[in-house]
């Protein structure tokens, strides 16, 4: 198993937002999380990558069989913990080209790969960046500063490209995009993926799972998963809402 | 403490003015210049421009004054010696004609030391004239000891395509007291480049001037970057007069000293000038960097821009006061300015204090002032693509800061800059 959330409770700022929440990935999966607003997809989300303001109060994630909890967040992304954030930072000041040869070469050092300089790190960074159809004028620019919705969005799966992760968290990268982009990025992710990953794909909607097809769907509502099933539970979403979740979860 | 700063540099002012083979009218100025430092004395942080830098240490000991016959290799090893350009080196204050690469200049400029232009009738219209001595005690004692200092005329049209490097090096304890006299005639255009730094963590004074003159639709790009060593006092004032139509942008890196004072005056005297006073100022643990400018719109329609930022770590201050005036018949001036500060510890802290005095209805003028630390959440971020923390931080730092280091263009004191912001990072940018 790549991936085990057993019994997770996690509060910030005194309100507990996951009450009890399990969750199981194995690599080659692609899950998707779907949810009313709230309920704590991009909390798990965040508790996954480390953010210091989440505190998890009870329960326990094993990546790779081992305590991913006991890890820095930088920690956990060297050793191929990905979130493509809902709402990128913007970094001025620190060029795209700039930041993700750093994080590349860190990974590298951890992995025993080859560290790259900055010309042969622009090399691989053209390629990448044809994944998700990204013209190279981004990478002088300052990481997401003045970047559009979309091209924030389309940056973080570069990011993704680059890294590599053996888990990848996509917090509605679908939202922001163009029918176009969509597509574009979708294919994308679909290039990344191999049985070696595994891919969560957090989305209000369908539409992106027409194109990324997930092995399994979650629903999650006030802070735990209250149905599970195959991608025909999207659809059937699509058609009548949360409400009766809602009130189960109540 | 006035009659005791005077006695400290009485003897070495006798010495110098007593073998001075200088022109009468430089040797009046300099006595009246004496005189005026005597009666001042230092200041106190009763004085309100100097209310939060504490020059006591400066006074506190006397320092040796001229030069030392300090190693010529001393600042060929200097981080900062450059080759292939024109380089204008003063080691412990002395003009070093052997050290400085002035040799085949183009037509229409000169490049010279003060004792070999002192019969120039653009010096001597100009010498003390942008900067008076009575600004401060300090200029006054600069200008007491008037001895070394580089004479750079541009003349009409002519430009100057490399750029010209001023550089200061510090062996040890003494005080020195250089100076720039840069004109530069209508049409001209240069870069010059002050650097001021030392060779061995001494402590010493260094006390300098840089008058700049632009007559009409002359250009300069002016850097300075100062680097002295962290024991060190710098005290400096630069000042520009802008004529019609000239542009003048200049970025002030203050890096070094353990008080550091640096006045970035410009006055505009003609319309349709523009400038830029920016800078950056890097402190850490025992540094104190002040920054006071004063910008006069006193013509119609010139526009100032100044960016400051500023960088705290630990027990440090850094003071910037900035006063724009624009008088009363300065209409359409067009001012901005901007001074932001990270602080980088909790021991650390910055007084800052934007004014704005304006006189005139018709005019667009914006100033602000922040103080902040390191974003929490682009820190996460940075880490979330498994940055380490002292790495997200050299990072986030450097990017605070890029904006103005991005304006040194000359790559090797690019490259020194960044290596000093960025710690250990640069060699993996
Ligand atoms: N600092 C905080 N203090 C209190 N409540 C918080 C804080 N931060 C987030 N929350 C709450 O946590 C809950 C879960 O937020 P989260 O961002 O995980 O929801 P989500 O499922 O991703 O929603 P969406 O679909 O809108 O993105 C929300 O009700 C939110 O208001
Ligand atoms: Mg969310």
């Amino acid at each position: 198993m790549l991936l085990e959330v057993k019994d997770l409770y996690v509060e910030i700022d005194g309100q507990m937002i996951l009450k009890g929440l399990n969750l199981q990935i194995d690599r080659g999966e692609v899950h998707a999380i779907m949810g009313p607003n709230g309920s704590g997809k991009s909390t798990l989300a965040k508790v996954l990558a480390g953010h210091p303001s989440y505190e998890v109060k009870k329960g326990e994630i094993l990546y790779e069989g081992k305590d991913l909890l006991a890890l820095e967040p930088d920690e956990r992304a060297r050793e191929g913990v990905f979130m493509a954030f809902q709402y990128p930072v913007e970094i001025p000041g620190v060029s795209n080209s700039q930041f993700l040869r750093l994080a590349y070469n860190e990974k590298m050092k951890h992995c025993g790969g080859e560290e790259l300089d900055p010309l042969e790190f622009n090399d691989l960074l053209k390629e990448k960046a044809k994944t998700v159809e990204m013209d190279p004028s981004f990478f002088k620019r300052s990481v997401n500063e003045g970047f559009s919705g979309g091209e924030k969005k389309r940056n973080e799966i570069l990011q993704m490209a680059v890294l590599d992760p053996k888990l990848a968290v996509l917090d509605e990268t679908d939202s922001g995009l163009d029918i176009d982009a969509l597509r574009i990025v979708s294919e994308g992710v679909n290039k990344l993926k191999s049985d070696e990953n595994a891919i969560v794909l957090v989305t209000h909607y369908q539409r992106l799972l027409n194109y990324i097809v997930p092995d399994y769907v979650h629903v999650l509502a006030d802070g735990k998963i209250v149905k599970e099933g195959g991608k025909e539970l999207a659809l059937e979403l699509e058609e009548k809402g949360y409400d009766s979740f809602k009130a189960a979860g109540n | 403490m006035k009659a005791q700063a005077a006695t400290i540099f009485d003897e070495a002012f006798r010495e110098s003015i007593g073998d001075s083979a200088q022109p009468e009218w430089l040797v009046t100025l300099r006595r009246e210049a004496f005189a005026n430092f005597t009666q001042k004395g230092f200041p106190t942080t009763r004085d309100e421009e100097w209310k939060y830098t504490d020059v006591k240490a400066v006074a506190s000991k006397p320092f040796a004054v001229g030069g030392a016959n300090s190693e010529p290799s001393a600042v060929r090893s200097e981080r900062f010696a450059v080759t292939g350009e024109l380089i204008v080196a003063f080691v412990d204050g002395v003009f070093r004609r052997d050290l400085s690469v002035i040799d085949g200049l183009p037509d229409g400029v000169t490049i010279a030391s003060f004792a070999d232009s002192l019969d120039k009738e653009v010096l001597k219209a100009n010498l003390s004239k942008i900067v008076e001595y009575d600004f401060n005690a300090f200029t006054a004692l600069n200008t007491a000891f008037t001895e070394n200092g580089v004479f750079i005329h541009v003349t009409k049209n002519v430009r100057v395509d490399k750029e010209i490097h001023v550089i200061f090096a510090s062996t040890e304890e003494r005080a020195n007291f250089p100076r720039v006299l840069f004109v530069g005639d209508e049409g001209s255009e240069a870069e010059l480049v002050e650097v001021f730094t030392r060779t061995s963590e001494a402590r010493y004074l260094t006390n300098t001037v840089a008058e700049i003159v632009l007559e009409p639709n002359a250009r300069l790009k002016h850097s300075r970057v100062q680097r002295e060593s962290h024991k060190a006092f710098h005290i400096g004032v630069s000042k520009a007069r802008l004529s019609k139509d000239s542009v003048y942008d200049a970025t002030n890196i203050n890096l070094g000293g353990k008080i550091a004072r640096h006045d970035a005056n410009l006055e505009f005297t003609g319309e349709g000038a523009e400038a830029w006073v920016d800078g950056l100022y890097l402190v850490e643990d025992g540094q104190h960097t002040d920054t006071h400018s004063r910008i006069d719109h006193t013509v119609k329609n010139c526009v100032s821009h100044q960016n400051y930022k500023g960088i705290l770590d630990g027990k440090s201050r850094a003071v910037f006061n900035g006063k724009v005036f624009v008088h009363k018949d300065a209409s359409g001036t067009d001012a901005n300015q901007s001074n932001k500060n990270l602080l980088l510890s909790n021991d650390a802290r910055v007084d800052t204090k934007p004014q704005l005095e304006i006189y005139n209805d018709d005019v667009k003028c914006a100033h602000g002032a922040t103080v902040g630390q390191l974003e929490g959440e682009e820190m996460f971020y940075l880490l979330s693509r498994g940055l380490n923390e002292d790495l997200a931080r050299n990072l986030l730092t450097y990017g605070f800061a890029e904006e103005i280091i991005n304006k040194i263009t000359v790559p090797s004191i690019k490259k020194e800059l960044d290596e000093a912001v960025l710690n250990r990072l640069h060699a993996r940018l």
